[in-house]
């Protein structure tokens, strides 16, 4: 299994040289929003360990909303982040990146103020490099080639179906299978179908997530009796802060929300980029922390088949603290629509939602950190609209295919080569058609 | 908190009726000449509200408007900044939403006969009547004022299909029923299908499904000489334009019926009775409206008496789609799902709350329908054909097709999210390849070469798939309008301060 990983390159963008990125990053895509997977700057298809990627600028518009709590509005730089879900280790990304476009990248970050003439690329998008607090992937393992490789298969199987509909009419389901199977075999042998087996899973990864599997639940047993005698004092200052912390989600400005859906439903996955301040104070900060922690421990270790609790439209997500973890970014891969995404959200995960976000600056009024908020349907669309940015260049490298359907895939190629299966697992096997 | 039920007399008639006894009826689209007639003639027009009379009505009058209207009748920003996104922005206002919509290629605004890109209505006036009274009533109505105050941008026909759509089903046979007595406490999951949903899905100033009271446009009490308003429920120092009011989303579908019977009818090599069931399974009933699933033993909240058996079922015991297919139309309008479904006991619903328990790639995809319900009120046009007639190789000039209006409170996660999440979506209920098999606009997406085909899952296992279904709706009109209270008619009739 080849484990999938993120990156995430964080510059500040040199005001005088912002509007000029702009129209750079314009000129990368083919549609509003969408890149051109075969740009002259990065061609995003050149590199097939890719799943998904985008070119952000971190401009928050609420940096005001600090002056409820009245306190003064910090002038947090612009950013411009370049974010990636990849198969692989990073490393090997940004050396296959700066071979193949190197001068693309270098005109891009030349408009932020860390990067200089003459740098060394690599080791400075290394060390540009943050890593996310949380960071979820619908299924682990699953990689771009399997993707493709098994959408082509089941497109070979459907017009073969498709073609011998009158004879496989006639058959029994095992003799349905049976067929289906020669056929792909057939396929295979021709060269016209690949269908790669998995590589070995990197033993420091294994090593790595296994220790992370056994050492959180053992720092927390041994931190257990301190947070038990914590926890009613949490409690306490939780409650007196849902109480009093004001909400800040008016109406989203028009303008700002058209722009943000001119970019949306060119293909069955959205992207979603917003970023926030967190509620002034080390509680809040304290408590995302911990929550994201929590996240990231069951996205790695139980989340990681297709189903984020009951959300199975979410296809790379994560959260990454900025600032010296006074802003958080959320950036996620998602299929449907912006609408369908928010009824995920509050009426499947409105808990899950609550306990991250409502540490940030302005969320609708939680009650014991996981109830309402989220209920609150119109101020939640609200604040989460306003918080979203528009994301510059947006490239996926598999457009058409939600995870529902690179499930069905992988279902359709394990029944393909099961040695065993009864006859309603081969009932069941052939409905995936 | 004012729980007050809702004031018959203050809410247009369509909202709690059909009109099924008034067969004949036509829609005129105007735009507003001179706003000064228009508000006089507004201030009598005799609209007729939600009141049960002893004996039906003979003939009813409906009216709403648009953005562009309310705008022509010197609607002021701050009222009109209290309305909905959606609403502002017109159906065919953003690119973005024609997308969601499915109104592309032959649905694009560009090529509807109204509601397109500068050929918006202002007012829609809905006339219902008996039999023979259509015309007296559309000449009675035409006061001295008339003139000034109005053009007609067009008038369209309807006709009685005696309760079939054109293609020859049974139509209009599932609506919900509003929470007229206020009675439901939607909070909390909800464990079973209903067919009760809260008032607030319907009407503005009431809470909805979420317990929460819709955006909608206040007014501070402090304004002078206005008509009376009610306080709102939910911000006592404020009044309530849209209490009573809803949204009406208007879409003219033209139907190929000649088109659809044909292409059955080659599927079916020409055996009426397979080209029959064929149609059935796409629409998910039976012409007569029987339902293709078994009923449900349980019974269902708030289904209408009148279409109980049509109504008792919902799709648990056909998980497969076998007997309806997953596909069909009448699952992705109304799934008839419920909060959490097929899980029990306590810690069943606690281990399906973080999503454990569900094994099939396809189990709990489909969005919570209570969220997502419309009451429709559409009207046929165009004459009637049966599929004998259709099949035959007459020439046949007059379009066929539905004039369908609904109402919810809430156009984007009520009509939007069933038009574009559920029916246009390739990607319903994790399938692939296929939108819904009536309404289909059959355009290839980005990584999908093709979206025309329908399925049919099979009892021993894989399904029966038809290829290359032809477009058969197309959309050649629509928008957003504001179906007023009659309070809030009579603010906008009320002749306004000179600014």
């Amino acid at each position: 299994m080849t484990p999938q990983s993120s990156f995430m390159i964080l510059a500040t963008v040199l005001p005088e040289r912002e509007a000029e990125l702009r129209l750079l990053l314009a000129s990368m895509n083919g549609k509003p929003g969408l890149a051109n997977p075969n740009n002259s700057l990065v061609p995003f298809a050149a590199f097939p360990c890719l799943h998904f990627a985008r070119l952000v600028i971190l401009d928050d518009q609420t940096l005001n909303d600090i002056t409820v709590y009245g306190l003064p509005r910090v002038n947090y730089p612009t950013y411009l982040a370049f974010l990636g879900d990849m198969d692989g280790t990073i490393a090997a990304l940004f050396k296959e990146m700066v071979e193949q476009a190197g001068d693309g990248l270098r005109r891009i970050f030349m408009h932020c103020g860390e990067y200089k003439h003459g740098l060394d690329l690599l080791a400075w998008m290394s060390a540009h490099n943050v890593a996310p607090a949380a960071n979820y992937v619908n299924w682990i393992g699953r990689t771009v080639q399997q993707v493709k490789e098994e959408e082509n298969l089941h497109r070979a199987l459907q017009q073969y179906r498709q073609e011998n509909a009158d004879s496989l009419r006639t058959m029994q389901p095992r003799q349905v299978r049976e067929k289906m199977r020669e056929f792909s075999l057939a396929e295979q042998q021709s060269g016209r179908l690949t269908l790669s087996p998995p590589r070995p899973t990197p033993l420091g990864w294994q090593l790595r997530n296994l220790v992370n599997l056994v050492a959180i639940p053992l720092l927390l047993l041994i931190l257990l009796p301190l947070l038990l005698i914590l926890l009613p004092f949490f409690l306490i200052l939780l409650r007196r802060h849902e109480l009093s912390d004001p909400e800040v989600a008016p109406r989203v400005n028009p303008e700002h929300a058209d722009l943000l859906s001119t970019l949306e439903d060119h293909d069955v996955t959205n992207q979603f980029s917003a970023m926030g301040s967190l509620k002034p104070g080390l509680f809040r900060r304290l408590t995302i922390l911990f929550v994201l922690g929590a996240i990231d421990y069951t996205a790695r270790h139980i989340f990681n088949r297709g189903r984020l609790a009951r959300v199975t439209t979410i296809q790379f997500a994560r959260w990454v603290f900025l600032d010296n973890k006074r802003r958080v970014l959320f950036a996620s891969n998602y299929d449907g629509s912006l609408e369908s995404y928010m009824d995920d959200f509050i009426n499947k995960v409105g808990f899950g939602l609550n306990v991250v976000f409502s540490n940030g600056l302005g969320y609708p009024r939680t009650n014991w950190l996981v109830l309402d908020g989220a209920k609150d349907e119109q101020t939640f669309k609200n604040y989460l609209r306003r918080h979203q940015m528009p994301t510059q260049v947006w490239y996926n490298s598999h457009p058409g295919l939600t995870a529902h359907d690179k499930h069905r895939n992988a279902l359709i190629r394990e029944g393909l080569h099961k040695a065993q299966m009864t006859e309603s697992e081969i009932k069941e096997w052939l409905r995936l058609f | 908190m004012s729980t007050a039920t809702a004031d018959f007399s203050d809410i247009q008639g369509l909202v709690r009726f059909g009109y099924g006894s008034l067969t004949e009826a036509s829609f005129l689209l105007l735009r507003i000449h001179s706003d000064a007639a228009a508000r006089s003639w507004l201030a009598t027009a005799p609209v007729t509200t939600a009141e049960q009379l002893s004996k039906p009505p003979q003939r009813a009058l409906q009216v709403a408007f648009t953005r562009e209207g309310l705008e022509a009748l010197g609607v002021e920003e701050d009222l009109l900044s209290g309305f909905s996104p959606e609403f502002l922005s017109g159906m065919a206002g953003q690119e973005s939403r024609s997308r969601r919509l499915g109104d592309v290629a032959a649905n694009a605004p560009q090529s509807w006969q109204w509601g397109g890109p500068g050929n918006v209505p202002h007012l829609l006036l809905l006339l219902y009547a008996q039999p023979g009274q259509l015309d007296p009533w559309e000449q009675t109505l035409q006061t001295p004022g008339w003139e000034a105050a109005f053009e007609v941008q067009s008038r369209l026909q309807t006709s009685d299909l005696f309760g079939t759509e054109p293609f020859g089903f049974n139509d209009g046979v599932s609506q919900p029923t509003p929470d007229w007595e206020r009675r439901r406490s939607p909070e909390g999951d909800q464990l079973n299908y209903g067919n009760l949903v809260s008032l607030g899905e319907f009407l503005l100033g009431y809470p909805n499904e979420y317990g929460k009271y819709t955006n909608r446009p206040l007014l501070s009490t402090r304004e002078p000489g206005i008509p009376a308003l009610p306080i709102a429920e939910d911000e006592p120092d404020k009044l309530d334009f849209g209490r009573n009011g809803s949204y009406l989303v208007f879409r003219q579908l033209e139907q190929d019926v000649r088109g659809f019977w044909r292409f059955l009818d080659t599927q079916a090599n020409s055996d009426p009775q397979i080209r029959q069931e064929l149609a059935e399974s796409m629409v998910g009933r039976k012409m007569d409206g029987t339902p293709l699933v078994r009923s449900d033993v349980q019974s269902i909240t708030g289904n209408d008496p009148k279409f109980a058996a049509q109504n008792q079922f919902t799709f648990e015991s056909d998980s497969d789609g076998i007997r309806c297919p997953l596909g069909a139309h009448i699952r992705r309008a109304n799934p008839r799902n419920a909060d959490l479904p097929a899980s029990s006991g306590f810690l069943g619903r606690i281990l399906h709350t973080f999503g454990f328990g569900n094994h099939a790639y396809r189990d709990d995809v489909i969005a919570s329908t209570r969220f997502h319900r419309m009451i429709r009120r559409g009207r046929e046009y165009g004459p009637k054909i049966t599929p004998q007639e259709a099949l035959a190789d007459s020439p046949d000039a007059s379009s066929h097709g539905i004039h369908f209006l609904c109402i919810v409170a809430n156009i984007l996660r009520q009509f939007e999210f069933v038009q574009s999440s559920w029916v246009m979506s390739t990607k319903f209920d994790a399938m692939t390849e296929e939108s819904d098999p009536l309404m289909g606009n059959r355009e290839a997406i980005a990584g999908c070469p093709f979206t025309n085909t329908y399925s049919l899952p099979q009892a021993p296992g894989i399904s029966k798939r038809i290829v290359d279904v032809p477009q058969f709706v197309m959309v050649r009109g629509g928008a957003y309008f504001f179906l007023p209270s009659l309070g809030a008619l009579r603010y906008l009739a009320s002749t306004r301060p000179p600014a």
